[in-house]
């Protein structure tokens, strides 16, 4: 952090060329196709460039402070030493690695909750409905969502099952609840996988799997180290779609309660 | 009623109210920032009884991590949903489905073959084929494997902005095409090499970006919106979700021929 400028500098650079394909894109629409200047063009113009620079300050922020710490962790909790060498003579067994799935849901949680993309799709979300979905409550069943998935994934590196029984069986849940919920809710939910994976969970995650894969004996990161990404992407639509329908089912409830205490 | 402060058709008439807005959502920075703060402080002190290394560094950087969140957030209001509802009714008062669908495979394309996770993801995943033998593992193999998994992706997201946008325009329910990509990552999960499966079921969760996801939401809730019949939240939802389907299905396929 001595450096500031200069590392600002790179990390806005290297956002502005990230972007750089979307920017072209959308100029060569806008000028030969649709020929028509957007209205407020300046605003948007100045909402765009604070969107880069938040975007820099907050990538930076993460790999100067969180994500350091966070891989530090992933692997301290993942090493042999943290479980006891003792324990670890006679073979290694599921509920060793207790404390690592809770950290592994802990984090799970809070990198969700701190998502921009899942901010982004909430507002939308909340504008959209006219207020009927709660910004806040979405963002919480995701991060519920993901805390169980990722927790889950570990479970799954530490003993060796196949990823495709979860991912497949998590699958078939999420088709039986597609079917008990209301149909306003089920794109969102759908939505609402893709968008937790994004610029803080993944680093972290992925270094929590990798990490576990190398330290678990007999599993190797290359191919035991991928997976978690999955979990993570799955169970925010079941957390969702189940939040949803557990809601409808409450305020059913309430409604069916009060003509009879009346 | 989440982000307090902040109205899209208001600007601020004045200096102290731009400044109350700000003030808000800096707090609401603060308190989306707060579990992970509270999670690593706790795991780091209290579990693995270790001071903060360095802990002026991570304090400067939390101080960046909270004013760029709250930038971001003011920019989305400002900038990146306004742009996306723009075009949205750019497209649908032109009336071409052919320019939205090549915008929107452009956009797909476009924004998935820069995405660093993805460049990261690629070559892990050459390095697994490699060791599984399924490529020769020398430097020039494994570039070429992780370039045209890349593009195998890029095409697939694009691909999925395309049919997402289509079944916006004719207003198909979204579960049976979802639920249709699902049986088919089930299927195909049986037919392709063991190695790939990993990295497939999590290529679907590193195309996403974080400038991505705000502009193809605001962009298929406009297109919903403006389109006489369609409803935001029934029609307006969905592009994502097939844009992590797809390339799933994409990179499974792609297994199955390289091996």
């Amino acid at each position: 952090m001595t450096d500031f400028p200069r590392t600002f500098a790179d990390a806005l650079l290297s956002t502005v060329l990230d972007v750089a394909p979307i920017v072209a894109i959308l100029l060569l629409f806008q000028l030969v196709f649709l020929r028509r200047k957007p209205p407020n063009l300046r605003r948007i113009a100045a909402g765009s460039v604070l969107v880069l620079v938040g975007l820099a300050l907050f990538l930076i922020g993460l790999e100067n402070a969180l994500f350091p710490i966070g891989r530090t962790m992933a692997s301290q909790l993942t090493a042999p030493e943290t479980l006891g060498a003792e324990r670890l003579a006679d073979g290694i067994d599921w509920h060793d690695y207790l404390l690592l799935y809770a950290f592994a849901a802990a984090i799970g949680f809070a990198t969700t909750v701190a998502e921009p993309s899942l901010v982004a799709v909430a507002m939308k979300a909340r504008d959209a409905s006219g207020g009927a979905v709660h910004a806040w409550g979405l963002r919480i069943a995701v991060a519920v969502g993901v805390a169980v998935g990722v927790a889950l994934g570990c479970f799954r590196i530490v003993t060796g099952t196949p990823l495709p029984w979860y991912i497949i069986g998590a699958y078939i849940v999420v088709m039986l609840l597609t079917f008990r919920s209301s149909r306003s809710i089920v794109p969102l939910a759908y939505d609402s996988g893709g968008v937790t994976t994004s610029t803080v969970t993944v680093p972290v995650v992925a270094a929590i799997g990798l990490g576990l894969a190398a330290s678990v004996p007999g599993r190797s990161p290359l191919i035991d180290g991928f997976g978690l990404i999955a979990f993570a992407s799955v169970f925010p639509i079941m957390s969702v779609l189940g939040y949803s329908i557990a809601a409808s089912w409450l305020a059913r409830r309430r409604k069916s309660k009060l003509p009879k205490e009346a | 009623m989440c982000r307090a402060g902040t109205n899209p058709e208001k600007q601020p008439e004045d200096v102290t109210q731009f400044l109350s807005a700000m003030l808000g959502l800096t707090l609401s920075s603060v308190r989306d920032l707060a579990p992970i703060i509270l999670v690593i402080a706790f795991f780091q002190v209290v579990v693995l009884r270790q001071p903060f290394p360095d802990l002026l560094s991570v304090l400067i950087g939390l101080l960046c991590v909270i004013a760029g969140l709250t930038l971001f957030i003011q920019g989305l209001e400002s900038g990146l949903f306004p742009l996306g509802e723009a075009l949205a009714q750019g497209f649908a008062q032109k009336g071409s489905a052919t320019i939205l669908l090549a915008f929107g495979f452009c956009l797909g394309f476009g924004t998935t073959i820069a995405e660093p996770a993805l460049i990261a993801v690629a070559a892990e995943a050459a390095a697994v084929a490699a060791e599984a033998g399924a490529i020769v593992n020398d430097d020039s193999a494994r570039a070429t494997y992780a370039l045209e998994l890349r593009m195998v992706v890029a095409v697939s997201v694009g691909a999925a902005i395309v049919l997402g946008i289509l079944r916006i325009l004719k207003g198909w329910p979204i579960h049976w095409l979802i639920i249709g990509g699902y049986v088919l990552v089930t299927t195909m999960t049986v037919f392709a090499p063991a190695e790939i499966v990993g990295v497939a079921y999590d290529s679907g969760g590193v195309t996403t970006s974080t400038i991505t996801v705000p502009l193809v939401t605001a962009l298929g809730v406009g297109l919903a919106t403006a389109i006489r019949g369609r409803n935001p939240m029934i029609d307006g939802f969905g592009l994502i979700a097939f844009a992590s389907l797809t390339p799933m299905i994409c990179v499974l396929a792609y297994g199955m021929v390289a091996s």
